[in-house]
């Protein structure tokens, strides 16, 4: 789950991080408040939007007074960024940057671990940094059982700075993100960038967290700051009904029980030359309710010209799984085509109980593929 | 021979009075596998399906020899789980469970690999070694003893997998599924070395997804460390950037993790990738 840079801010600073002085705002006039409040002539004003390329998309901008912060307010707000519309700006106390570091923890596959990773090439897209020059990113693996002890932040502190007292400051900085990180379970907290400012001073000017969705039950308040796009609501409405379902935008609406097995099914159904319209999967049981429950959802979308349902019957059998889609059935009436392979213990019962039926029904995953291709492009006809 | 189980597995269900726990408990035992124990906090003295419940897995390892274990908990508390297991001296930990907090992972993980055990998941579907033993929640009618080693990260794609060697002749030695989660126990790595040092494995179907770069590091260990014959599928060509496909773990990050470098990967030291998962088998064959 993401937040925005001002709630990561906040978080930041409950935990004692330095963080610039910054007020978010949703009006041109909530801005020009902040403005007088933040007692600073020149001021950054920085779009609040779900995703990175702020900066290039014009969404951060230097005010210097209050005619052109008025202005770059006016233009921010309400922008679209990568199809998220500004609804709000962070208005900050301009700071004076003397060099720009950066600063994360991850959760690394790999090593199973929590990662730190420094670099003194700050303020740039650190995957771009790790593709054209690894050796200026520093990783170190973190011991969950001992944490980050100040042996280890100094220890970080050093690949980026040269001078004691400014290593002084950053090793607090290093263990209190490295807290944040555990104590809210975090999946990214990155400071890009870390500042040394012309007055000697080390904060963050900017704050990105993002939280493992598995934990979000013992984080309430942080649960709370979700936004979710119209996009997302859909996927969202699925999850609260036990569906995993992500729309892809073309014509074969697709049901599977098993996420790899989804996953495989629109790659297939690509192969063959047709487009699917979503991945949907409807987790190990395929129960009469949950089949209307997902046909309802593949049916709400308009493109959808064929469905094509691709069961493994596993621990549930292939002859409970075809009554429980005959039941369905029963309950849903639908023009739209619908292809079903059904495969697995008691697979033949099961598709002889689907013959006669106005299913199509198909005994190998290339063939039910097949089948939906070819519908699709009847429809079309 | 097998890898992680055999018949001298003696297992012990953790969770076995939750309603998960006792059906796939029945499930096991009916195919053969020699459930020993079960826990349940303050249940002590039950007993789910003939097999007797203990308070600890310590108790329940002393009383009964069980050197496996698998975890049915609920996700907050499959941490304390998985630690509990591994503090009693359980060798192999297998975690069922979906939904556990990537961090209860990291330091679960740390904490089994100090005690010298092994974990298997979490959000997995375990494991079986066809006519020995099952350990999780595998549909065992599918499986045939043979030698083929199956690694998978995902559960139903790994079943069609194996119904498709199951009907083209061709047994398994062991079938793993690692789990769909960014963090969980033993990878390729580990479970290619485990097959290409057993002797009744001369095949190996490995089945990936997007997310990660463990199929480009398996990729490479194949090619410096692996001598038997070895096909892969990769699930998710079609899946957008950004967006989690079902397992928590199968998300293309920052560009990285796509199928396209995954297959890249495998076809750049030789190792055939299939097209369709029922290509695994012909694959497989032509090179054994």
């Amino acid at each position: 789950m993401k937040i925005h840079e001002y709630q990561a801010k906040e978080i930041f600073a409950s935990y004692g991080l330095p963080v610039d002085k910054s007020i978010i705002c949703r009006s041109v006039e909530d801005a020009i408040k902040a403005y007088n409040q933040l007692d600073s002539q020149k001021v950054i004003v920085k779009a609040q939007v779900h995703t990175g390329g702020r900066g290039k998309a014009g969404g951060v901008k230097l005010a210097d007074g209050e005619v052109e912060l008025r202005k770059h307010a006016a233009a921010i707000l309400g922008m679209e960024i990568k199809g998220f519309t500004v609804d709000r700006i962070l208005v900050g106390q301009a700071v004076n940057i003397e060099k720009e570091y950066y600063v994360s923890y991850v959760i690394d596959r790999n090593s199973k671990s929590t990662l730190l990773m420094l670099s003194r090439e700050g303020g740039m897209d650190i995957e771009e940094v790790a593709r054209t020059a690894p050796e200026k990113i520093h990783k170190f693996v973190i011991d969950p059982a001992v944490g980050v002890p100040d042996y280890l932040a100094r220890e970080a502190a050093f690949k980026l700075f040269d001078d004691i007292g400014q290593v002084r400051q950053a090793a607090p900085i290093f263990r209190k993100l490295y807290r944040l990180f555990v104590e809210n379970d975090a999946s990214l907290a990155e400071i890009n960038p870390l500042v040394l400012t012309k007055e000697g001073s080390i904060m963050a000017i900017d704050a990105k967290m993002t939280f493992d969705d598995n934990a979000l039950f013992r984080h309430l308040k942080i649960a709370g700051l979700k936004e979710l796009t119209e996009e997302e609501k859909k996927e969202q409405n699925a999850r609260d009904k036990g569906f995993s379902y992500v729309h892809l935008g073309g014509d074969i609406g697709c049901m599977v029980n098993g996420a790899g097995l989804a996953m495989a099914t629109m790659d297939m159904i690509k192969l063959y030359g047709g487009n699917p319209a979503n991945f949907l999967d409807i987790g190990g049981s395929s129960n009469p309710t949950k089949v209307i429950e997902a046909m309802k959802l593949l049916l709400n979308d308009k493109d959808v010209k064929v469905v094509l349902i691709n069961i493994f019957g596993g621990i549930t059998r292939c002859d409970d799984v075809a009554s429980g889609l005959l039941e369905a059935f029963r309950q849903i009436s639908t023009d739209v085509p619908i292809v079903i392979r059904l495969t697995g213990t008691n697979e033949k019962e099961g598709r002889a109980m689907l013959q006669g039926s106005h299913f199509h029904v198909a005994e190998t995953m290339g063939d039910a593929t097949r089948m939906a291709v070819e519908l699709t492009k009847q429809y079309q006809d | 021979m097998s890898i992680l189980i055999n018949k001298d597995t003696r297992l012990l269900v953790q969770g076995i009075t939750g309603r998960d726990g006792g059906f796939h408990a029945s499930k096991m035992k009916a195919y053969g596998t020699r459930v020993v124990a079960g826990t349940s906090p303050g249940k002590a003295g039950e007993i789910v399906q003939d097999i007797p419940v203990f308070n600890t897995v310590r108790d329940a390892v002393s009383e009964t020899g069980a050197n496996t274990s698998v975890i049915f908990v609920p996700a907050p508390f499959a941490k304390d789980a998985m630690m509990e297991a591994a503090d009693a001296g359980i060798g192999l930990i297998v975690c069922i469970t979906e939904g556990v907090p990537t961090l209860d992972v990291v330091e679960a993980y740390r904490f089994i690999k100090s005690k010298g055990a092994k974990l298997i998941g979490p959000n997995c579907p375990g494991l079986i070694s066809p006519g020995k033993s099952m350990v999780g929640i595998m549909p065992t009618m599918i499986f045939r003893e043979g030698g083929t080693g199956v690694i998978s990260r995902s559960g139903t794609l790994t079943y069609e997998v194996v119904y498709n060697l199951t009907e083209q002749g061709m047994g398994q030695s062991t079938a793993v599924g690692v789990g769909g989660d960014p963090v969980v126990g033993l990878y390729y790595r580990e479970l290619l070395e485990m097959f290409e040092n057993d002797p009744d494995t001369d095949s190996i179907a490995l089945i990936g997804e997007i997310g990660g770069d463990a199929e480009e590091r398996a990729a490479e260990y194949i090619r410096d460390h692996v001598t038997k014959p070895v096909a892969v599928f990769i699930a998710g060509q079609q899946a957008p950037p950004g967006k989690q496909m079902g397992h928590a773990g199968a998300i293309i990050s920052s560009g990285s993790g796509t199928a396209a470098e995954k297959i890249a990967a495998f076809e750049a030291v030789g190792v055939p990738v299939a097209k369709e998962p029922g290509q695994i088998p012909s694959l497989l064959k032509g090179r054994r």
